[in-house]
């Protein structure tokens, strides 16, 4: 019975491929079928690990086992459920206290976060003797990271006009930023085609049995 | 009280998390330390009002027979079998309500919950994401044309990437003696990602870094007010 | 003439661009080329890191991922969690989305077979998923029990043999982070590398490899970076066990050729219809 349950999850999972892959040639009723299955049980999903993995083992759990020395845990209960009071239009307002302390921590800590590893590392990262490489093709690329970095910054600056020198400065950077731009590009179609090929990993290996 | 205790709260709680970052003793870092944990929790009940909000549009479109609501009905009728699935015989590492589920693992190879994820959850999100792949060629092949310096340097680096960082690069150009190694294609592909690529980011990350921070302050001192909603 | 081929070509339906595509995976798959996979810097640094930890070392590895980026990143975890097992580390899986849970149990499925020694609780564990991102990854490095009181089984993690000593990231030898998206890599770096200077490494999906390119840097942000499918099949060869990205190596190679002939045939009629342009003007 188990391998025909395999076999049959198989054979869904084929058929809900080509559901979605039948989007291709047009919009159609079973795709939109497969979209909202796809919809339903990924928000289910997120449901039961959230209560499971974290209001169990986070909040009812430590509050029923331990009640007074995790009273604190109150606090966050009550502002979840405030929190959920955003679904009722009359008492909305009351989620206001539960978000507040979430973008209150949330600014915080990425205040400084981001400002170590985002803007002073990697602006060390830079700061460097463009001289110091071991060949030509380091210093050049040396010289390329501190141009371009500089350069890519200016761009950036919205606060003055893009006019003369610091025009030109500007017009340097988006050079080097296209390149970056194209790069990434690159890596998009790679991720993509990556993806594709996982699918029909499974189709020609898990449903067909033409590969291993 | 509104809408002054928020910002209020906000404003304590940002300032508490940047002292308990300079001062991470007692009580800035008990307290830091506390904070967290109940962002982790409320974190969780934002999770839960994201589906309830979902199966309440979907209500609603529904009983107002919005066009093509009847596939609105899919959706939650899968919602529900994952949920139900996930409370009565748990997941794989969780006991549901029914305790032991043995008598539906010995037919179905798996517990429900962990079946639906599977064979249906795992395909359907991998090919919703690989669709992407076509629609990537496709406007390869209609809009990605060397019109201007800066389009042509794009086409160029992404060319250069593509076939660099794939092994048909190595194959192209496998031939190319050492002491011209500089034209081997992963070769120049590396130096593609690790100067431009990087420099480019660079200035990215440092120009987004230093709007966060503004953003941050913003928030923390009550500046900015949007999160609060306009009533 | 040309002019008239060209226009035709640009002209085709976007459907037969979809089968070529298709093709151009599907037929690799089928028939194997076995291009050779050359080993980038990056990817060597992070083999070189997990490599160089002391038998029994801690080590951590996040699971920032689900099932729409696994045939890109599950390879990097089945490879990484072999190479760990070979070096006899005691490996902690956390899980900041909550399909990492699922991907985590499913990669030490694969590979636990060969390893029949490996206890759970004692050599791996899977401390299961937790919300809230860069404020959740900075609670564990303060307190890891307060951000993972229990396992995803809800044993509590004083009870687990593995988790002894384990207070924050102090005695973590390095982590690795997995990772398709926020919260992931980025936030592993703000606060794992740059707050509590614990050697990182990571594996990412291609898109997210631009974005994350930066940290890898002289101060280490990221001590290396395994970078799509590329990068996972680079990591098979270096612990020597080829698996399901290095099968995938071919095919992505001919897909993107056969994207790359798209752009130039694009490039080519979109030349010749212009020139001609200018001739009719």
């Amino acid at each position: 019975m188990v391998e025909f349950m395999d076999r049959l999850g198989v054979w869904i999972g084929a058929i809900l491929t080509f559901a979605i892959f039948s989007f291709l040639y047009k919009d159609n009723p079973l795709y939109k079928v497969a979209e909202q299955i796809f919809i339903g049980i990924s928000a289910g999903y997120w449901f039961i690990y959230t209560v499971y993995n974290i209001l169990i083992p986070n909040l009812f759990n430590p509050i029923l086992t331990n009640f007074v020395s995790q009273i604190h845990l109150l606090v966050p209960a009550m502002l979840g459920i405030f929190m959920l009071c955003r679904l009722i239009p009359k008492i909305d307002w009351l989620s206001r206290y539960a978000i507040a302390l979430v973008v209150g921590t949330t600014a915080g800590l990425s205040l400084i976060r981001t400002l170590q590893s985002d803007v002073l590392n990697q602006m060390r990262a830079t700061i460097m003797n463009p001289f110091a490489g071991a060949n030509l093709a380091i210093i050049l690329g040396n010289f390329i990271l501190i141009i371009g970095t500089i350069t890519g910054i200016v761009y950036f600056f919205f606060s003055k006009k893009h006019e003369g020198v610091f025009g030109g400065t500007a017009r340097v950077g988006i050079l080097f930023l296209m390149v970056c731009f194209g790069a990434a590009f690159g890596y998009t179609v790679m991720a993509r085609i990556s993806l594709l090929i996982g699918r029909l990993q499974f189709l020609m290996g898990d449903w067909l049995g033409w590969i291993n | 009280m509104k809408r002054n205790l928020p910002l209020l709260i906000t404003f304590l709680v940002g300032t508490l998390i940047i002292f308990a970052e300079f001062i991470p003793h007692k009580p800035f870092g008990n307290l830091s330390g506390g904070l967290e944990t109940w962002f982790m929790i409320i974190s969780g009940f934002a999770i839960l009002l994201g589906q309830l909000n979902l199966i309440k549009v979907n209500t609603i479109k529904i009983s107002r027979k919005a066009p093509n609501w009847q596939y609105y009905i899919i959706c939650i009728v899968s919602f529900a079998a994952m949920v139900i699935a996930g409370i009565l015989w748990g997941t794989r590492d969780q006991t549901g309500i029914l305790k032991n589920s043995q008598g539906v693992v010995s037919w179905l190879g798996l517990k429900p919950f962990d079946y639906f994820f599977k064979y249906f959850f795992e395909n359907l999100s991998a090919t919703m994401f690989s669709l992407l792949a076509f629609f990537v060629a496709s406007a390869s092949y209609r809009a990605f044309r060397a019109r201007s310096l800066e389009s042509t340097l794009l086409l160029i680096a992404a060319v250069i990437v593509m076939l660099g960082r794939t092994t048909i690069g190595s194959w192209l150009t496998g031939w190319v003696p050492e002491s011209l190694t500089y034209l081997h294609i992963p070769q120049v592909a590396q130096f593609v990602i690790k100067y431009f690529q990087t420099t480019g980011q660079r200035a990215i990350m440092i120009c987004a870094g230093l709007g966060i921070v503004g953003s941050s302050v913003r928030i923390i001192l009550g500046i900015e007010r949007s999160y609060l909603g306009g009533k | 003439m040309i002019m008239k081929l060209f226009e035709k070509l640009l002209a085709i339906d976007r459907r037969i661009i979809f089968i070529l595509i298709f093709l151009s995976v599907a037929i690799p798959l089928l028939f194997v080329i076995g291009f050779k996979i050359e080993v980038t810097p990056e990817v060597e640094n992070v083999y070189e890191l997990v490599d160089s930890a002391p038998k029994g070392s801690h080590v951590l590895i996040s699971f920032d991922y689900g099932p729409s980026t696994k045939p890109e990143i599950q390879p990097m975890a089945e490879a990484l969690i072999r190479h760990c097992f070979r070096n006899d580390y005691k490996v902690i899986c956390t899980a900041l989305w909550p399909m990492g849970v699922q991907m985590c149990m499913e990669a030490i499925d694969e590979v636990s077979p060969d390893f029949p020694n490996k206890k759970y609780g004692i050599d791996f564990v899977n401390l299961g998923y937790k919300a809230g991102g860069l404020v959740t990854i900075n609670l564990m490095g303060r307190d890891f029990c307060s951000a993972f009181p229990t396992d995803a089984a809800n044993t509590p993690i004083d009870e687990l043999q593995i988790m002894d000593g384990i207070k924050n990231f102090k005695r973590l030898k390095f982590i690795i982070g997995l990772s398709a998206g926020a919260p992931g890599l980025k936030e592993w770096v703000q606060v794992g590398h740059d707050a509590y200077g614990i050697p990182l490494a990571g594996g990412s999906t291609a898109v997210q490899v631009p974005s994350l390119s930066p940290y890898v840097n002289a101060q280490k942000q990221l001590t290396g970076l395994l970078g799509g499918l590329k990068g996972a099949a680079e990591y098979e060869v270096l612990i020597n066990h080829p698996g399901s990205a290095t099968k995938g190596m071919d095919a992505q190679s001919i897909a993107h050729l056969v994207i790359i002939i798209f752009i130039i045939i694009g490039n080519i009629g979109y030349f010749v219809s212009k020139k001609n342009e200018k001739k009719i003007s």
